[in-house]
């Protein structure tokens, strides 16, 4: 994927998004870190160039939630930020890339520990197939087979310096 | 890896914990104050010295952080049967916990105890040598008023002889790259504190002006504080952040307190009651502050 489809995959979610939510009422967008963040302001910024909406952004970092914590190293933690209530209200998960689900397993937590949405979905850019929990994304920007061998990057210019999507084998350098 | 000081660790470290602290503070703000990070780990509290407050805020932080907790004193226990230390924590290690917070009179017990048991330990207080995770709490809450240490003036008054939060304080504020002075009567000062990285000053008055911080301490009775000075009208004369001097500080600037205040001697009554008197802040970020040291320490690959 390049820059240009990374676009248009985006406002076809955004499209989906406010078609089956009555125009993205009551939506909040959660951005998991560290690429759903820009992912999550790109559909509001979508959102609001076709609809009279301002969803809001927020961001949450999954690092205290994960099931693999002793064996990662201690990174520092990102900015976990809601900005508004999400009791009630439907929350959309946003990521770059879906895998084993474990991620967004570690999200579903940590949403809970702030409240009662009226419903979580799940938006990724990248479905890469292997999922080890029972999982499934709401809006897939593209389905990409891949072998557990590969890994799949995903870059943006507000991470990365350049934009697009790459499928790697193990070890290869990005 | 144990946090047994603050000497022994630099900038990048305590800029590590400072940073996972802030995002703690925002746990502890949520609905549900609590994550999973440390399921399954135990945490000892040990404490051969009483410390109501320290000694809770270690709890809180634990169970924030979903961590199990076991609580020991000495009154009661084996200890009034004569038992050694060392065959205290090593009755306790057998029982399983993943870390031993460690209080107790002397200097350097925290760290008798990491030899023994070999797990990691942090120093909740040894005689009146260190007290770590009181400079990270108070460092967060410099750093939390102010957005960082760097080039702030912090003048830490009163007994600086007898106090391990001086010591720790002095050094995590000065790695952190503020600018430190002490002011107190020669009688308060450590023997050793003119080779330490700070300027000393026996007058309150002169220096009160220039300071963003006036970090008090309380006059430790118990550690022989009170002997060293004529009287307590005499030392509030001098070292009591008064209403007078309150007045003189730099509009900006904070106080600050490790508690037990005692009111009316190191600080005025209406003095601690202003809301640029951060002692209760100070307490709040000293459960964030703990909850960074212990995932820090036990929080993925280093407890390995």
């Amino acid at each position: 994927m390049d820059a240009s489809d990374i676009r248009r995959a985006l406002h076809r979610i955004a499209h989906e998004i406010t078609e089956q939510t009555e125009g993205a009422d009551g939506v909040v967008l959660v951005g998991i870190h560290t690429r759903g963040v820009p992912l999550a302001n790109r559909l509001r910024d979508a959102i609001g160039s076709f609809e009279e909406a301002w969803v809001p952004v927020g961001t949450l970092d999954i690092g205290l939630y994960r099931d693999d914590l002793a064996d990662r190293p201690v990174t520092n933690l990102a900015k976990t930020s809601l900005p508004v209530d999400i009791n009630d209200r439907t929350v959309v998960l946003v990521d770059d890339v879906l895998y084993t689900g474990r991620t967004v397993r570690a999200a579903l937590d940590a949403l809970a520990d702030f409240g009662r949405p009226a419903a979580v979905r799940l938006a990724v850019l990248v479905d890469r197939g292997h999922r080890q929990l029972p999982i499934r994304p709401d809006y897939v920007g593209k389905n990409l087979p891949t072998a557990a061998g590969e890994r799949v990057s995903v870059h943006l210019e507000d991470t990365d310096a350049q934009e697009g999507v790459w499928i790697h084998q193990r070890g290869e350098d990005e | 890896m144990s946090f047994l000081g603050i000497e022994g660790h630099d900038r990048a470290d305590l800029e590590v914990i400072l940073d996972l602290a802030d995002e703690f503070t925002e746990v502890l703000n949520r609905p549900i104050p609590r994550v999973p990070a440390l399921q399954g780990k135990t945490v000892a509290h040990v404490f051969y010295e009483s410390s109501t407050r320290t000694r809770l805020s270690f709890e809180r932080a634990a169970k924030a952080l979903s961590a199990d907790v076991m609580n020991f004193a000495p009154g009661g226990s084996s200890v009034s049967k004569g038992e050694s230390l060392k065959d205290t924590v090593l009755t306790l290690k057998a029982m399983g916990p993943d870390l031993m917070v460690v209080r107790h009179g002397s200097a350097g017990a925290p760290t008798r105890v990491a030899a023994w048991t070999g797990l990691p330990v942090v120093n909740a207080g040894d005689g009146a040598h260190q007290h770590p995770t009181q400079a990270m709490l108070d460092s967060l809450t410099i750093r939390r008023r102010f957005g960082k240490l760097d080039n702030l003036r912090i003048g830490i008054v009163g007994d600086i002889r007898h106090s391990r939060v001086a010591r720790s304080n002095v050094a995590a504020f000065t790695t952190l790259g503020a600018d430190v002075v002490l002011v107190a009567p020669r009688t308060l000062l450590p023997v050793d504190s003119r080779e330490w990285p700070v300027t000393l000053s026996e007058s309150l008055d002169e220096v009160i002006g220039d300071l963003d911080v006036v970090y008090l301490l309380r006059i430790q009775a118990e550690r022989g504080g009170a002997s060293v000075f004529p009287s307590l009208p005499e030392y509030v004369s001098r070292f009591g952040l008064t209403n007078r001097r309150f007045a003189a500080m730099n509009p900006e600037a904070v106080v600050m307190h490790p508690g037990p205040m005692n009111r009316g001697i190191e600080i005025a009554d209406s003095v601690a009651d202003d809301e640029r008197a951060l002692v209760l802040d100070q307490v709040a970020n000293g459960v964030a502050a703990r909850m960074a040291v212990l995932f820090w320490l036990l929080g993925g690959e280093r407890s390995g």
